[in-house]
């Protein structure tokens, strides 16, 4: 390694320069045609310098949308705000259901323990349309077609057994004999719970709620087959957008923009749990 | 607030709890089990039945009709076809991409440590919002890769509009967005690598083609087979990228799977051909991750073995 030619240098270089054009690329330039008018953006061949403007973000934002034709309504806010919601709170009962259920599985071997996981696990690789064509009519049925009720409740199926992998990989690695020390000091099974096995898997908690977030967040079938336009999030939102509004390039660049930035905030922000995460939940399952 | 909780439940719960506590806890997911299994199996009945939602008198139970007329379906050929290509193309190029950048990134470094996580943002936007990106920059009247494309002499290329470069487009979408999951299993599989068989390979001379083809991958096997086996079942249910950036089209061009039994029961309602598409596509996921478990716990007994 010590030894690497000037010429092996430059041409890792290279290699590493152009990897990060083709994975950069994208982003930076939707981000720049969301501040660029429909003008701008129609002109060939397209422009690298150009006046940037906030009317795409200020016209997503008010949701009025001023055009030569009139005034366009947008409901993209709408749809962010689902997103949130949808996802926030699906984590939220994904962990407090999940977490429990993980140290179940983690610390007592029960009858029937390893069919669950086991199920859980190989339906985890079951294509989802499987399990939602199905879902659409009996939802229809009970009444919770198009309520954030039927959708976090499917979302659920996204989340948990994520959170129950992965968590329970966590609860595993910590040696049961802290646990009983405690416990022969006389506390209950919560406490030892609350005291000992919640803190010492918090970086696996952490991980696996953002893991969970991202993945409520950027999914897209489940809402596709069982919301419509007033419950919908971003990723369906969004393509809805690009039908109806035609030719609004610049709005549908900033609404992409608005709706990536979230997953990608958290990612860089915590990227450390992000990738013990991803390598735990391939690597333990 | 833990005092009191703790309190309570330790003279009377604990006994009794020891028992029952496991079967309460996990019952989100058993719950969740019943969840997922009762729609499974209403899929399979429906795929043994002839149900349009059009003509809901005209169902009843034909079968394996909807099964057998896929011997004779073009369309069907044509699904199993587009599926195992698209997965096949997608997971070899990004098995061969994530691998080489993950070996450009092994040394550590502030500078590759900055790429490797740059390089996460792919991976975490939406393959939905990814694939409109990606629409956007290939539209033929002003996208920034159809201007290049000119530039090069591709003067008329249509990208996903043409059914000749339809597959490629979806592919490089694809690539784009999950060629950093590769790469990240893959770096942290060699930074984990312990050092001394390669100080003893260099203390030694050994050529370097040497010490990758025959230390470097075969102590790297695992974490490739794992990384394979996850994008290939990913793969091969690809909805997202395709939906958003084509609906299957042009005509029945990149009619995969699952895009396939989506517009079997949204557009010609077919419930029975859906779900039997659904069940087949299951059945190959099914035996490949079978494959991928027993792996799995393969690895995971080699892992505490060694610990």
């Amino acid at each position: 390694m010590e030894h690497t030619s000037l010429l092996e240098r430059i041409l890792r270089g290279i290699a590493l320069t152009l990897v990060v054009i083709f994975f950069m690329f994208p982003i930076l330039w939707i981000f720049m045609m969301s501040f660029q008018t429909n003008e701008t953006i129609l002109r060939i061949p397209p422009q690298l310098i150009f006046e940037p403007t906030l009317a795409n973000y200020t016209a997503l934002i008010t949701g009025k949308l001023m055009t030569a034709a009139g005034t366009l309504d947008i409901a993209f806010m709408r749809n962010l705000w689902n997103s949130v919601f949808l996802s926030v709170t699906s984590v939220a009962v994904s962990l407090l259901l999940g977490v429990p259920a993980a140290y179940a599985f983690a610390r007592h071997k029960f009858r029937g323990s390893e069919d669950i996981a086991f199920t859980l696990l190989s339906f985890k690789f079951a294509p989802a349309l499987l399990v939602l064509l199905p879902l659409t009519l009996y939802f229809q049925k009970l009444g919770l077609a198009n309520t954030y009720i039927g959708l976090i409740w499917v979302y659920q199926l996204i989340c948990l057994p994520l959170i129950l992998w992965i968590v329970r990989g966590y609860f595993e690695d910590i040696p049961a004999d802290i646990e009983y020390a405690y416990r022969i000091g006389g506390h209950s099974w919560f406490a030892t719970f609350r005291k000992i096995a919640l803190p010492l898997a918090g970086p696996g908690i952490a991980a696996a709620g953002l893991l969970a977030f991202i993945f409520a967040w950027n999914n897209f079938v489940f809402a596709l087959v069982l919301a419509s336009a007033d419950k919908q999030p971003v990723t369906v939102g969004a393509l809805a957008f690009i039908t109806s509004s035609g030719i609004q390039y610049g709005q549908i660049s900033a609404a992409i923009v608005l709706s990536i930035t979230p997953t990608l905030a958290l990612a860089l922000y915590a990227q450390r749990y992000l990738v013990e995460g991803l390598s735990l939940g391939a690597v333990k399952g | 607030m833990t005092a009191v909780v703790s309190q309570r439940l330790k003279p009377s719960g604990f006994r009794i709890s020891k028992r029952v506590l496991p079967y309460v806890l996990s019952l989100p997911a058993l719950l969740v089990c019943i969840g997922i299994l009762i729609p499974f199996l209403t899929s399979v009945v429906y795929s043994f039945q002839r149900y349009r939602l059009s003509q809901p008198w005209a169902r009843q139970f034909n079968w394996g009709d909807n099964y057998i007329s896929f011997f004779t379906d073009p369309k069907f050929w044509n699904t199993l076809k587009v599926s195992l290509l698209y997965a096949g193309t997608t997971v070899v190029l990004e098995l061969l991409l994530g691998l080489a950048i993950a070996l450009l990134l092994q040394k550590r470094s502030t500078l590759n440590n900055f790429i490797s996580i740059m390089l996460l943002m792919p991976l975490m936007t939406a393959p939905a919002l990814a694939a409109l990106m990606w629409k956007l920059m290939t539209n033929p009247g002003f996208g920034v890769l159809s201007y290049l494309a000119s530039l090069i002499g591709l003067q008329d290329f249509r990208w996903a509009s043409s059914p000749s470069t339809a597959l490629f487009t979806v592919v490089l979408v694809d690539i784009w967005v999950y060629t950093p999951f590769i790469m990240i299993l893959l770096l942290a599989g060699l930074r984990s690598l312990p050092t001394q068989p390669f100080e003893a390979a260099a203390l030694d001379g050994v050529p370097r083609s040497f010490v990758f083809f025959r230390i470097t991958l075969p102590m790297l096997t695992p974490y490739i087979l794992t990384a394979t086996l996850f994008r290939l079942l990913d793969s091969i249910q690809q909805f997202d990228i395709i939906y958003a950036m084509t609906q299957g089209g042009p005509g029945d061009t990149l009619t995969v799977f699952q895009v396939e039994a989506y517009l079997n029961f949204f557009q010609s309602t077919n419930v029975g051909r859906s779900a039997a598409l659904m069940i087949i596509l299951w059945a190959i996921t099914y035996f490949l991750s079978n494959i991928f478990i027993k792996n799995w716990l393969r690895l995971r007994e080699r892992a505490r073995g060694q610990a």
